[in-house]
């Protein structure tokens, strides 16, 4: 089936303006009748319960967290993109447009992306309002950085943590609606089930993660914004309770999975210590605008202390393989790049997995306070975590993985092919194509939160009769006894394996097959490894207690069970798309210098895959990408 | 520094153990086995609860999510000091090279009133949430907001709303105060909001509901112990404190 | 009143209530200094008190009224945080909170109980063994019930320890009055602990040297 993504058509500066206009509006004393429902509590999720709760609807908010203040955009550091152009350095909305549709590798929609760009400047200002601490300069204006993939300064920062003082605004929007009354928030719950009837979202079935109660909450209209889903990877920079559950549930229930090999290994993480370790750290990108990338350039200088290695015995390879982009190439390419050197046996650290990012030169440029008070925090963290001391030597850095391209398939309006199933922020596909750029995140999630679902949920919630579902439907209970079942048949196994033994060795099969470098080989190799992965939890996994209380094992396991069989549909994608594009790097599609090489006469589209029952092949429908507005060209960053 | 310990060393765990909120708990010892160095304290207990598993015990319930210190969930007092004693470290990012071969690690989980034990070392902190429901926010609305340079904030502002604004609401401090006081955590957000001008409007409406929220919570007062700095993982400094008095004032005398 | 019952505005009534009772201490102390002048000193200072009629009834009076509202929080708010802080843990450690901090109630309950003792004592002269007579001049000689008092080393450690109490908590009192004033940045925070400590030490010795020079004296001879 071909999909319609339902974008607007005409000059595309007037695309979301006009569709805004075009969106047909609930009446403000009748918003109260619509109640909606809210899946995590992050930036996209706060904000847009937030708003919806604002403008009058009547929301149900639900996190697995203890508040909504720790979802994980609070991990995000470097900053949030917005085109503008205060630094006067030639930025505008369109190069905005054009950053992210290029830094996406052609693989993303013209009009969502427009849309983002445009209302990135809209996010500044709500949160600046918010009293967002954002960096100011001695005059007291805005301060902006550079990031990668971008050679204008667009970036906002609130120190190393903008992702949490945006959250912590988000947050502080949604506290001020609970307290109104217009949300109603439920923390430490877990959503297990998406309750679809007569093919239209109307609940939610939900785990209390306190008493274990299974309950199901319907509403007019459902929205997920659950994250995303890299910690199929098992080790990944996501928090340990990411998972694509409520994403993969919606899935079963027939909304299509978009996109879902696209996923970005961030390049500057800590690198792994053993086998004990149970997440990564990731220093922010933003490192990369005063670090240097070095690996030695010769193989018996690996093992020396890094300071002993002499300059010309140093291979500064992104200067040296892109030098007009230089240390600030995007994730995609600067991973690779990391990759390449280490594969060729010239990384350092234990296992040879790792490049040095060197801020020597930096410090001689600009002083070590000036470094110090640009990224203390993460220096501290660094140290923290390696016990060596960044400023006196080069720091070690390896890709892990870090965020999902893919999500849920969803239309202009943020709503799936589920009529009444929106999603939002990383958990839906739309903007950032194959690769998101540095700072990019943060801006979707609040542009979807802020400025795009308040518009378009009324759009559709106009078109229906409020209050039209009731809790003694069969599909309700049905879905009901369908967690409890699935509940109870894991705790029934009583077998030998721990939930984190079956995790950890899928984390491998994901990591060696489906990491930064995919081949055929590699992708049938996990296709026969997920499915005996799966048969051995459903055989013979341990899980102690009960569900009738806390249990996080059973938190765990149902997250497990869920990315065992998720992980298929992500190698049958990456399969399946025959060729190299972002985040997506298919070894047999590679330009001669080892670039990744599009197939745009092919795969120029959005690959959308239908649930068909687990282990059955998945049913794929295509949704074609039009580049109006940019050309279609070869990504280079050289 | 950089050469990756290969020793690793065998710890004696005594662990707060407590079914549910009502439910009586005590200490429970464990040991904690080939622990290396380069682990966080967090992966030293995933280690543990494996083996609890694999022998058919409960293992044990704490809070944790992004592992990277900024989230505010881990909250375990260890050995005494809410996330261990490190200087701006969270629990997750306490590394097991801080401990030596054969020591006893006492963990337990925050306690104060407000935060009523949920399991083991998990809490409730919804007493947080409700301090900054009732008032820890601007009364903006969505959209329609004038331009973000459109209200200059000199530096040193900006600078001081972030060193409160630094907060990740984890509840150290209270586990750390004598008292039981929100104190620290209500000033960190009462501070950022008075000192920047978006804040300003709503300084005196805030400083009372929050003041009020935090009373109303069962949280104890503020008697300058100090102890809440010295627990906080990211150092959030007592001027923040003296700052909520001062807007208190402000406002009572205004 | 929302103030008075308000987690700030208490402690901003027990931080005025105690800074009043810290300037009267100061005062008081030089006043008791007098007595290093010899009997003339000091009983002139008494009879120049006294001869102020009714504005010493109104000062005590005052004086007082800020014991009473000083002692009545302090117990308040010191219940309502112990019932804030129910369970023990069993391993703490503190880090900033010193011996000072954690035993305000306790030395102010002790010195509660010392200025009653010493209001009977020196003010009402009702105590058993007090030498109550007149000097040449006729005025009181306190000179004299003073120094025969402190011949007593009994009474002479009361006094003594009352004020160690004082030192204690002093100590933490007066830095956490200009905390709880919203004085305190944390520029300032160092210096107005240690300038409170020292002013708790100045009156720690300004009070103490007079029972133990006497009580030394007395002793040496």
């Amino acid at each position: 089936m071909i999909l319609d993504g339902k974008c607007p058509t005409g000059p595309i500066e007037k695309t979301w303006d006009k569709h805004c206009f075009d969106l047909k509006l609930v009446n403000p004393a009748n918003k109260r009748k619509y109640k909606v429902i809210m899946v995590g509590t992050g930036l996209a999720g706060g904000a847009a319960a937030a708003s919806l709760g604002e403008l009058g609807y009547n929301v149900e908010a639900f996190c697995y967290q203890d508040s909504p203040r720790r979802a994980h955009s609070i991990a995000a550091q470097g900053g949030i993109n917005a085109a503008k152009n205060y630094p006067n350095d030639g930025d505008s909305i369109y190069r905005l447009f054009y950053d992210t549709i290029k830094g996406g590798d052609f693989r993303a929609r013209e009009a969502d992306v427009w849309r983002l760009a445009q209302v990135s400047n809209n996010i500044i200002d709500q949160c600046v309002a918010q009293g967002v601490p954002f960096a100011r300069d001695y005059a007291g204006y805005l301060d902006n950085r550079s990031f990668g993939g971008a050679q204008v300064s667009r970036t906002f920062f609130a120190r190393g943590q903008t992702g949490q003082q945006l959250l912590l605004g988000a947050y502080s929007a949604l506290s001020r609606q609970i307290k109104a009354g217009t949300v109603k928030m439920f923390n430490r719950t877990e959503m297990l089930d998406l309750i679809v009837i007569d093919g239209v979202a109307k609940g939610i079935t939900i785990r209390d993660l306190i008493t274990g109660e299974i309950r199901a909450h319907m509403a007019d209209a459902v929205c997920l914004a659950t994250g995303g889903y890299v910690n199929v990877f098992y080790l990944s920079t996501n928090a340990m309770g990411c998972s694509v559950t409520a994403n993969w549930k919606a899935h079963k229930k027939g909304a299509y999975f978009a996109n879902p090999c696209y996923t970005q290994i961030h390049p500057t993480c800590i690198p792994q210590t053993g086998d004990h370790q149970s997440k990564l750290t990731l220093m922010s990108e933003s490192l990369r605008n005063d670090g240097r990338c070095w690996v030695p350039k010769k193989k018996e200088d690996c093992g020396k202390h890094p300071n002993e290695v002499a300059e010309e015995d140093r291979d500064y390879y992104l200067e040296r393989k892109y030098p007009s982009f230089g240390n600030l190439a995007p994730r995609d390419i600067a991973s690779r790049a990391a990759k390449e050197q280490c594969d060729d046996g010239r990384g350092v650290g234990p296992g040879g997995r790792g490049v040095y990012l060197d801020f020597a030169a930096s410090i001689k440029r600009l002083s070590e306070d000036t470094i110090r008070e640009r990224y203390g925090n993460l220096f501290e963290m660094y140290e923290k975590i390696t016990d060596e001391n960044g400023y006196k030597r080069p720091m070690r850095m390896y890709p892990a993985p870090h965020y999902a391209m893919g999500g849920l398939w969803v239309d202009y309006n943020l709503m799936s092919n589920v009529p009444g199933l929106f999603v939002l922020g990383e958990a839906n596909f739309s903007v950032h194509g194959a690769n998101r750029l540095g700072a990019s995140a943060l801006m979707q999630g609040l542009a979807d939160g802020y400025f795009v679902i308040p518009y378009t949920i009324g759009g559709y919630l106009a078109g229906i009769k409020p209050g039209d579902y009731s809790l003694d439907h069969a599909e309700v209970k049905k879905s009901i006894e369908d967690v409890k079942g699935d509940i109870n048949k894991m705790f029934s196994l009583k077998g030998k394996k721990t939930v984190s033994e079956i995790y950890r060795a899928l984390g491998k099969v994901m990591w060696e097959n489906v990491g930064m470098a995919r081949s055929d080989a590699s992708l049938k190799n996990a296709l026969k490894e997920i499915p005996k992965l799966r048969e051995e939890f459903w055989n013979n996994v341990n899980i102690s207690g009960d569900g009738g209380e806390l249990n996080q094992q059973l938190e765990n396991a149902g997250r497990v069970a869920d990315f065992l069989e998720f992980a298929e549909l992500l190698s049958k994608d990456a399969l399946t798309r025959e060729e190299s594009c972002g985040g997506h790097f298919r070894v047999e599609h590679q330009m001669p210098d080892g670039e990744a090489k599009r197939n745009d006469a092919d795969f120029c589209h959005v690959a959308a895959w239908e649930f068909k029952g687990v282990g059955k092949e998945p049913e794929l429908h295509k949704e074609p990408l039009k580049f109006d507005n940019v050309h279609l060209a070869v990504r280079s960053y050289k | 520094m950089s050469e990756h310990n290969a020793n690793t060393m065998n710890l004696k765990l005594h662990v707060w153990r407590q079914k549910g909120p009502d439910a009586p708990g005590k200490l429970e010892t464990y040991d904690a086995k080939h622990v290396s160095p380069d682990m966080s304290f967090l992966e030293m207990l995933d280690e543990v609860n494996e083996t609890l598993i694999k022998t058919g015990i409960d293992p044990i319930a704490f809070d944790h999510d992004c592992r990277e210190g900024i989230c505010g969930m881990c909250s375990q007092v260890v050995n005494g000091v809410a996330h261990g004693g490190q200087e701006r470290t969270t629990v997750c990012q306490l590394h097991m090279r801080s401990f030596q071969d054969g020591d006893s690690i006492f963990i337990e989980p925050w306690r104060a009133r407000a935060f009523p034990i949920v399991k083991d070392l998990v809490v409730d902190r919804s007493a947080l949430d409700t301090i900054i429901q009732s008032g820890g926010y601007t009364s903006c609305h969505t959209g329609g907001i004038a331009d973000g340079n459109a209200i200059l904030i000199p530096k040193p502002d900006a600078d001081y709303a972030m060193d409160a604004a630094e907060c990740i609401g984890c509840g150290a401090c209270v586990a750390g105060c004598p008292n039981g006081s929100a104190m620290l955590f209500t000033s960190a957000k009462v501070a950022q909001l008075a000192a920047l001008p978006q804040g300003k409007a709503e300084a005196a409406v805030r400083v009372h509901a929050m003041t009020e929220a935090l009373q109303g919570c069962g949280f104890g007062n503020c008697s300058n112990h100090y102890e809440c700095q010295a627990a906080c993982p990211k150092g959030i400094n007592v001027k923040f404190i003296a700052k909520l008095n001062r807007e208190y004032l402000k406002a009572a005398l205004n | 009143m929302q103030i008075l019952k308000s987690v700030v505005g208490r402690k901003v009534f027990m931080a005025i209530t105690g800074q009043c009772m810290v300037l009267f201490a100061v005062v008081h102390m030089l006043g008791n200094s007098s007595i290093f002048i010899g009997p003339d000193g000091i009983n002139a200072y008494a009879k120049h008190l006294h001869d102020l009629g009714p504005l010493v009834w109104i000062f005590r009076a005052g004086l007082f009224a800020f014991v009473a509202i000083h002692i009545f929080y302090g117990i308040q708010l010191t219940l309502e945080n112990s019932a804030a802080n129910p369970t023990v843990y069993a391993v703490k450690k503190q880090i900033k909170a010193t011996f000072a901090s954690t035993s305000m109630i306790w030395t102010g309950l002790l010195i509660a109980l010392f200025v009653t003792f010493h209001i009977l004592h020196f003010t009402a002269r009702v105590t058993p063994g007090i030498v109550k007579g007149v000097d040449a001049l006729g005025r009181y000689d306190v000179f004299t019930m003073v120094v025969s008092a402190f011949k007593n080393g009994g009474i002479a450690f009361i006094y003594v320890a009352a004020m160690c109490a004082l030192f204690f908590h002093l100590s933490h009192g007066i830095q956490s009055f200009f905390q709880t004033m919203g004085w305190n940045t944390d520029r300032t925070q160092c210096t107005i602990s240690t300038i409170g400590k020292a002013v708790a030490f100045i009156l720690l010795a300004g009070y103490a040297v007079i029972p133990l020079s006497i009580l030394a004296s007395a002793l040496i001879k």
